[in-house]
């Protein structure tokens, strides 16, 4: 073992990394968000994607839908530490349930002219996207789906003429009757 | 306050609600510094006498004696600080608080409301800047909503895994008049829930494999002492009632006493050769309290390997952080303790470990604690010793800073109580030591009160002597003076080639005349044969005491074990020669 001279440890661990979408649901007080942030960065954990709304206005709580990244062990730390934050009431693993639709929304602007319009339009209904603007030489599109639809659909605007993408990030539920 | 007849006896001043807040919680003393932002609090504090205020030297120095002061009682510590400074000032303390499970409550004042985000005279965004130190914190925009926050915050603090919070109050809401409430049951918060209470399955299992063990070791630490007097006294019990052997963290000191049949000493980096060989062969560990930390474990792929391993934690994100367990038991450690020795009892089996304890006695054998005596200068592990001997059957308390000097009185101080040794862990604060010999004199009037002190840390926040003079409170500060940062200077020999960068103190204060300066009384020793009369002297006191004792420069502390080593690699004194130091070393730089 070939290690710096160093008061700590140093290993080199190549667990395999894991995505994971996890549903918080948080007391809605001042700083909560910054304080799920801050975890993330603290603590050297990546956020893939982040959405947050107030989602039960009279009880004041709000549903945080993280994506994430890492190994089994860091993402069984992500949500116990995540867990044990005061203002948190519950942290689902969505993954792990196996049984959770995920969606987002993007909103994708388009800038062409002649074929490409007509492909554009084309393409779009493959995906059920809705046009929810136009001109004579663009669209806005709007798309709901999984993150990887989402990512298709993208990428096949680039050679149409993309000029930019607005997306929401994940949000997520249960399949079934059950709540969190 | 003078109040008339139609007058509601709950509406009051913000700051009025917190001093009476602060008597409602049963508080006695708090740490502070005064500065604009508090100064209605400072006002109302002036006109009462139920709660006894410290003032301090340096808002570090209140933290620190807060934390002393918590650690000592088993109470939460208050402090009470200004916006910007006081406020940042406070974020070392409040980081070792939350590092070794310390429940503080920290008040901090704030630029009034109308000013926050201005960058205003001594505003910080104090909530922003202590969140990743605090278990909780709160910024009150609405007086109303203060008494409400101020119960909570007792709450977060002591319950659960104890830890640091900060209440940040705007000036105007201190000014503001609102309604008061008594603490009530409803004052949790909402969202947060501490699980006390183990799972019987997880026990079920965990006796399974206890009663079967053939190689077993209990490694405890400082949650034990957190949870309380029973928890120190299940686990006494639980120890006589398996005839286990136990070994402790640096936090867990004093939980099982050192006198003890089952004791191993403590555990990790500079921890006894038996506790750590124990802690690598055994078949059967039982983690109570404890956290897995890196200085415990060395190279966590090495560490303990044929074992399985159960771990009682109040908090969830201890499991399975560091080290894989195989029966986690989420809960408080004297719940658990209780229903673990129960089921232990009812299983009505005794495992037969004498094989076990026959090779431990070998390992102790090796006597990994030895050191060179020496009759011409004082041997810093002899003037601990020392220490410890001449203060036995005392009401004691030990508190230390941070280096060489803590890891020898780790080592070679017996604790028999729990609450008696209060020691910067996690955080690794040089300068913690002084001021929560404060904390702990200030809650303990009458007890011996001693500071194992380096002379790099000590001078960290010397400048608590003088609070220790006003309030006449008889803190022995015993300090190992070697000149070096000792522990410093070990790592550059060990792992950096001898090249002592700046780790020596050419110009250190006479201690002695510091002492009569400050208005302490001043000793120093450097012969062996002084030692023990001198000890005697600084006893007697009445005053505080600052004790400058020059013990052998280059002594290093061990044993050890090397960084990126496993407990077996351990390397002892009688064997740290440069030749063996070098290969326990190899991988790092070349050794002069």
């Amino acid at each position: 073992m070939n290690q710096p001279a160093s008061a700590y440890f140093m290993e080199d661990r190549h667990d395999p990394n894991e995505t994971h979408t996890l549903s918080v649901l948080v007391q809605n007080e001042p700083g909560v968000l910054a304080r799920v942030i801050g975890l993330f960065s603290g603590r050297g954990y990546n956020i893939e994607s982040l959405t947050v709304s107030e989602t039960e206005h009279a009880r004041h709580m709000s549903r945080i839908t993280i994506v994430t990244t890492g190994t089994p062990m860091v993402i069984q730390q992500i949500k116990h530490q995540l867990d044990r934050m005061i203002p948190v009431y519950q942290v689902v693993d969505m993954t792990l349930t196996g049984r959770s639709i995920e969606r987002e929304l993007a909103m994708v602007k388009v800038k062409g002219s002649g074929d490409q319009r007509i492909e554009a339009m084309r393409l779009a209904e493959v995906f059920r996207a809705r046009v929810v603007d136009a001109t004579n030489e663009s669209f806005v599109f709007e798309i709901t789906g999984g993150t990887s639809k989402i990512d298709q659909f993208v990428s096949l605007m680039v050679p149409i003429g993309l000029v930019e993408v607005s997306r929401t990030g994940v949000a997520a539920i249960s399949r079934g009757p059950e709540g969190m | 306050m003078s109040e008339s007849n139609n007058h509601d006896p709950n509406q009051m001043t913000g700051a009025a609600m917190i001093v009476r807040a602060l008597k409602d919680h049963g508080v006695e003393h708090i740490f502070g510094y005064p500065g604009g932002a508090v100064l209605p609090i400072y006002d109302e504090i002036f006109q009462q006498d139920d709660v006894e205020h410290i003032l301090v030297r340096h808002e570090q120095g209140a933290g620190h004696a807060a934390e002393g002061y918590a650690r000592s009682t088993g109470k939460p510590g208050v402090v009470l600080v200004t916006s910007g400074p006081g406020a940042t000032n406070m974020v070392t303390p409040l980081t070792d608080a939350l590092m070794d499970s310390i429940p503080l409550v920290c008040i901090t004042g704030q630029v009034p409301t109308h000013l926050i985000g201005n960058d205003a005279f001594q505003e910080c965004d104090t909530v922003g800047i202590t969140r990743p130190c605090t278990k909780h914190n709160w910024l009150v925009r609405d007086v109303n909503d203060l008494a409400r926050v101020l119960h909570e915050a007792f709450y977060v603090a002591t319950s659960g895994r104890p830890g640091p919070v900060v209440v940040d109050v705007p000036k105007d809401v201190q000014f503001a008049t609102g309604t008061y409430h008594p603490p009530q049951k409803t004052d949790v918060h909402v969202s947060y829930m501490p699980r006390v209470k183990g799972d019987p399955e997880q026990i079920r299992k965990a006796v399974a494999l206890l009663t079967t063990a053939k190689r077993p070791v209990i490694y405890s630490g400082g949650g034990v002492v957190n949870s309380g007097p029973d928890a120190s006294r299940l686990l006494r019990e639980l120890v006589a009632e398996t005839g286990f052997p136990i070994t402790s963290t640096l936090m867990g000191l004093g939980a099982y006493p050192a006198s003890g049949r089952n004791w191993l000493g403590m555990l990790g980096m500079h921890g006894t050769y038996e506790a750590n060989m124990a802690m690598h062969d055994c078949d059967v560990m039982l983690c109570v309290g404890a956290r897995f930390d890196d200085r415990i474990t060395g190279r966590t792929d090495a560490f303990s390997p044929g074992s399985k391993k159960i771990h009682i934690d109040i908090d969830p994100s201890s499991i399975n952080k560091n080290i894989r367990v195989d029966v986690p038991i989420i809960g408080d450690v004297a719940n658990v303790l209780g229903d673990l020795l129960a089921a232990f009892k009812a299983s009505g089996k005794q495992p037969k470990i004498d094989p076990w304890w026959f090779e431990i006695g070998r390992w102790r054998a090796r006597n990994s604690l030895a050191y060179r005596r020496n009759d011409d200068v004082i041997m810093p592990q002899h003037a601990i010793q020392r220490l410890f001997e001449l203060t036995r059957g005392r009401d004691t308390y030990i508190t230390t800073e941070v280096g060489q000097h803590q890891m020898w009185a780790a080592q070679f101080f017996g604790f028999e109580e729990p609450h008696r040794w209060m020691t910067s862990g996690g955080l690794g604060t040089m300068g913690y030591g002084l001021p929560a010999a404060l904390g702990v004199q200030v809650a303990h009037r009458d007890s011996l009160v001693i500071d194992i002190a380096g002379d790099a840390s000590v001078q960290m926040t010397m400048q608590e002597m003088s609070t220790a003079v006003q309030y006449d409170l008889p803190i022995k500060i015993f300090i190992l003076n070697n000149q070096y940062m000792g522990m410093v200077r070990q790592w550059q020999q060990l792992l950096h080639g001898n090249r002592l960068s700046h780790s020596y103190s050419e110009a250190l204060p006479d201690f002695v005349k510091l002492a009569d300066a400050f208005g302490c009384v001043g000793f120093r020793v450097s012969k062996p044969g002084d030692l023990d009369g001198a000890i005697e002297d600084m006893i007697k006191v009445r005053k505080p005491v600052l004790f400058d004792c020059n013990v052998a420069a280059l002594e290093n502390c061990f044993p050890m074990i090397p960084s990126g080593k496993a407990h077996n690699e351990m390397l002892l004194p009688a064997e740290a020669n440069d030749d063996a130091t070098a290969k326990a070393f190899a991988g790092g730089k070349a050794l002069v």
